[in-house]
């Protein structure tokens, strides 16, 4: 019961903190730019003023386009709840394994990308049309990733693969985690809609992939997808840090701990999240058809991942 | 007389009287009736005989040696593999005969409708007996009436000039498979009169290894050439689509998984498993077909097609499993062989039902729009909003999105993979990896492609006049389409009761008997092999359930007012008009960019100017097509060394009486002298 409270916490406090992420990255490229940018804390202001504005929805949209928004948020909140954070909960991690967690994300984008088609807009057709593109180029080195580690961990289970990175240290540093580090950086650059695969800034319409799927929606739906989009983003940064740099996650429900889980944690994501904006300022957006190049080559390093970690065992 | 036997007779009677009383009925719904009632009814009596099997685990036995003796006679041995198929055969026929009955409507008062009934009688009552045969006589029969009788029904549009081709491939395709399957049991069979397949087990074991190879390609050439397995599968797109739907869905849903049933039944149970380059080829094939598969469904703006393509793509995935369990049983693993098989089972069962509801959905979109170009659908889901629900559901399950049956499948085939990585093999180390990314990429592709299915056809603005005039179909359609959706649902909560039940199926099978203990009892989890790994579809559901739940709630308390109707943002053009809509096409360029090379598409630009200026466009027209182009490779030279052969052969016949006495006495003492070199 202990162990489920926890849980709820956890989850809850990601799905908190999801945006001031998405906020902390954007004013560090500001900063990096030598803008001024806005404060960390900006998107929970936008959320706040989208949460309180009127919804308008095409009259060509159908059920779909109510429905997505939701599942978008829910599919990324339930996933939240199955990576470990700050702890490892035996409850999340006998429910789903990491095959799971790409799965029921590619279930929100599913919906995301039929509700770009449902208001008739030629934009949301495009980028439906570039992000299941993207996607489906993904999932193989997604899929490989999640092998590589399974293999040294024995197990697919995110929890399972954390704790025998934090039992046995010797383990983590090796080749095969660090080729499919790599892929699966490239991966949560293209699934979360970052450079240089996709610009989070802009809204021209013909060079974005997310921003013109959601082009139609407006108000609290607008709210929940790009919130839904930010917990999205946490969960990969999550799966990064926890998966290849295991150290200092609780393992038991501990007061200390877990203190020192949460403060581990955060370190890592603010680590990983100025690597990002760095990346962000040197690198310009790549065309759509050079994308699959980047791709592939993060399929060849999850590739070469496996079989370095059949050698190595 | 056991509940079995009873079963089995209303299987028989059912579909007998069906087909009997449909062929003889008079006005076309009377013919539609009984055609209906009988499916229903023989489908019925399948279910109850499959269960009492699967459920006492008795195999069930009836011989009638007297009936053709001369070849063997009628022998039935329903054990508890052949009991699975028989169900998956029967949960597909029963809404799809129901399907039938509103769906044929429109031939009311047309001839044909009596042999139509006979015919999908017969051929459901072939598929059955398929998995019942005990003997390779009553095998081989059942067989080939599925075959002749699917032939025909293909046929019924035969006015057309595509089908009549698809209907020759398919008659062409499904013989040669007959040609292996013939002598593959033969090579099994001890003596003339043994051909029970008891007999051929104990045979097969008598067999060198490299006669049991034989027979194992034999039966793969036979058997995958039935489940649509690349490079066997070019009959598979063109013969589905052209069939009624509801025969589609049979054809897709359950035929071919009778392919499945064949390399289970000859390799695992007869010949008991074999060296460990069975299982590469098996992984190798599906891993093809799988993407192969999926790639050119993407390209297909024909909705029947298109799902038609996913049907190779699925038979690519169970193969896969198939693959994984064949190289575990290989290297004496037998715990992880039978999770990689019941991975198989599966999947063949999951496919069933979301390809047939996928192809009942479709049948409804063909029945109101009279079409099958996606370019000329659209926002089908405010006409008929229950079909589109349905035909969603069906979509999510076959891109296997969580909770539902497909996801629990792949999963299972996932895991069975990453089983395979325990054997330390260089083989190993390089055919897993590649075989779980080609696996990956399908999936991801098929989500794709099911966006395009789903959105192009049912959402948004109708892009002709036949699509803003459909309504809703009648209510067997939709209630036959509910039954599959309930499956689907089902399957995949019930993921972790469904997996040991399933592995009861394979008790039967001597080898693999010892690896059962290693299931895990019915409970919330799946498990992978030997506890690599674990998920609850069921809990998932719950979870996803509950954060919907709160966040509708949320919303409801904070927004203002309800939503405001109002029109999709245009740029400022004045009308929004479906032209102005995303096109399927448009929707796969990307990816026909990507994978270009294996595409080579031919495009076609013809550019007519204004004849008093060359910068005034007049009209433009874009052809583009998409060849399979291995398809070509493959069978062209086939094609032409049979038209070769068949133009050669002609010459012997002259048409003089004397060449023609020539030919016979030759023959005679040709005859006569192999008579003499074999004693």
């Amino acid at each position: 019961m202990i162990e489920f409270v926890a849980l709820l916490v956890q989850t809850s406090v990601a799905v908190a903190l999801a945006p001031g992420v998405v906020g902390f990255i954007r004013w560090l490229k500001a900063r990096l730019q030598g803008r001024r940018g806005a404060a960390p804390w900006q998107p929970y202001f936008e959320l706040r003023k989208l949460f309180g504005k009127e919804v308008v929805v095409s009259r060509t949209a159908s059920w779909i386009f109510h429905a997505a928004p939701f599942i978008v948020f829910g599919t990324s909140v339930v996933v939240a709840s199955l990576v470990p954070m700050a702890v490892v909960t035996v409850v999340a991690d006998r429910s789903g394994d990491l095959f799971a967690a790409v799965y029921l994300l590619l279930f929100g984008t599913f919906f995301l990308a039929l509700a770009g088609l449902d208001t008739g807009s030629p934009f949301g057709g495009m980028g439906a049309s570039r992000e299941m593109t993207v996607v489906a180029l993904t999932e193989p080195t997604v899929a490989l990733a999640i092998v590589a580690l399974a293999l040294g961990a024995g197990s697919t289970n995110l929890g399972d693969i954390v704790i025998r990175g934090v039992l046995e240290p010797a383990r983590v540093p090796g080749p095969s985690y660090l080729l499919a580090f790599a892929a699966l950086f490239i991966v949560t650059l293209a699934e979360t809609g970052r450079l240089p695969v996709d610009n989070p800034s802009t809204h021209l319409e013909l060079t974005m992939i997310h921003e013109a799927m959601v082009l139609e929606y407006s108000g609290p739906y607008l709210a929940l997808v790009e919130w839904g989009h930010a917990v999205k983003l946490l969960v990969f940064f999550s799966l990064l840090v926890n998966l290849f740099v295991p150290w200092g996650i609780a393992l038991s429900l501990a007061p200390l701990a877990l203190l020192g889980g949460l403060v581990a944690f955060v370190v890592k994501l603010a680590v990983l999240s100025v690597a990002v904006a760095v990346l962000e300022t040197r690198v310009a957006k790549l065309r759509l058809f050079r994308v699959p190049e980047l791709l592939s080559a993060s399929f060849i390093l999850a590739l070469l991942a496996v079989m370095t970690s059949f050698l190595v065992r | 007389m056991t509940p079995s036997a009873l079963a089995l007779g209303l299987m028989v009677a059912g579909y007998a009287a069906g087909g009997g009383l449909g062929l003889a009925a008079r006005t076309g719904r009377a013919a539609r009736s009984v055609t209906a009632a009988g499916g229903i009814a023989g489908s019925l009596g399948a279910l109850a005989l499959a269960i009492s099997v699967l459920v006492t685990g008795v195999p069930f036995d009836l011989a009638l040696p007297g009936a053709l003796a001369a070849v063997g006679g009628i022998l039935l041995r329903l054990d508890a593999l052949g009991a699975f198929f028989l169900a998956v055969v029967a949960l597909v026929g029963l809404p799809a005969s129901l399907y039938g009955w509103a769906y044929t409507a429109g031939h009311d008062g047309r001839g044909g409708l009596g042999f139509l009934g006979l015919m999908f009688n017969l051929f459901l009552l072939g598929m059955s007996v398929v998995p019942c045969a005990g003997n390779v006589f009553t095998f081989v029969a059942a067989w080939e009436a599925m075959a002749v009788t699917s032939y025909f029904l293909v046929m019924t549009g035969a006015d057309h000039e595509d089908t009549r081709r698809a209907g020759l491939w398919y008659i062409a395709m499904t013989h040669l498979g007959l040609v292996m399957l013939l002598p593959m049991f033969f090579a099994m069979a001890p003596g003339p009169d043994q051909t029970s397949f008891a007999d051929l087990r104990a045979g097969a074991a008598a067999l060198s290894a490299g006669g049991r190879s034989g027979v194992f390609l034999l039966a793969l050439a036979a058997f995958g050439s039935k489940a649509g397995i690349v490079p066997l599968h070019v009959w598979l797109p063109r013969a589905h689509p052209a069939a009624p739907s509801h025969v589609s869905a049979l054809m897709s849903g359950v035929m071919i998984k009778l392919g499945i049933y064949g390399v289970l039944r000859v390799a695992l149970d007869l010949l008991g498993g074999g060296p460990v380059w069975w299982g590469g080829l098996l992984l190798a094939l599906g891993s093809l077909s799988a993407l192969l598969g999926v790639l050119y469904a993407l390209m297909e703006h024909d909705l029947k097609r298109l799902l038609a393509y996913h049907s190779v793509e699925n038979v690519g995935i169970i193969f896969i499993g198939l693959g994984a369990g064949f190289t575990l049983q290989s290297y004496g693993l037998r715990a992880l062989a039978t999770f990689g098989f019941v991975a198989a089972l599966y999947h063949t069962l999951n496919h069933a039902c979301f390809k047939g509801l996928l192809f009942l959905g479709a049948g409804n979109v063909v029945h109101q729009t009279h079409t099958r170009n996606m370019e000329e659908l659209g926002g089908l889901i405010k006409r008929m909003p229950q079909t589109a629900l349905l035909f969603l559901v069906g979509s999510a399950a076959i891109a296997a999105l969580p909770p539902l049956n497909g996801f629990a499948s792949e999963w299972m085939v996932f895991q069975a993979l990453l089983a395979g990585a325990r054997i330390p093999r260089p083989e190993m180390a390089v055919g897993v990896p590649i075989a779980v990314g080609m696996l990956a990429l399908a999936s991801g592709l098929a989500a794709a492609c099911f966006v395009k299915a789903f959105g192009i056809s049912f959402l948004a603005l109708p892009r002709s006049e036949h699509a803003a005039r459909a309504q809703e179909a009648p209510w067997p359609m939709r209630a036959s389409m509910w039954m599959l959706a309930a499956a689907c649902v089902a399957l995949g909560l019930g993921a972790s009761v469904v997996v040991p039940a399933l592995s009861q199926v394979l008790r039967g099978i001597d080898d693999l008997g010892a690896g059962l203990g290693g299931v895990p009892p019915p409970g919330l989890l799946v498990h992978g092999p030997a506890g690599i790994g674990q998920m609850s579809p069921l809990l998932i559901a719950g979870a996803l359930a509950a954060a919907l739940l709160i966040s509708v709630l949320a919303v409801r308390a904070v927004r203002r007012g309800s939503p405001r109707a109002a029109d999709t943002w245009g740029c400022g053009r004045i009308q929004q008009t479906a032209r102005m809509e995303y096109t399927a096409s448009a929707f796969a360029e990307p990816l026909r960019r990507v994978f270009a090379a294996l595409y080579r598409p031919t495009a076609d630009i013809t550019v007519r100017l204004h004849p008093e200026s060359r910068f005034v466009v007049r009209s433009l027209t874009y052809r583009s097509e998409v060849e399979p182009w291995f398809e070509k490779a493959l069978y062209d030279p086939i094609l032409r060394a049979a038209r070769w052969t068949s133009r050669s052969v002609r010459r012997l016949q002259a048409g003089s009486v004397h060449l023609y006495l020539l030919y016979v006495a030759t023959a005679l003492i040709v005859a006569l002298l192999s008579v003499w070199w074999v004693k």
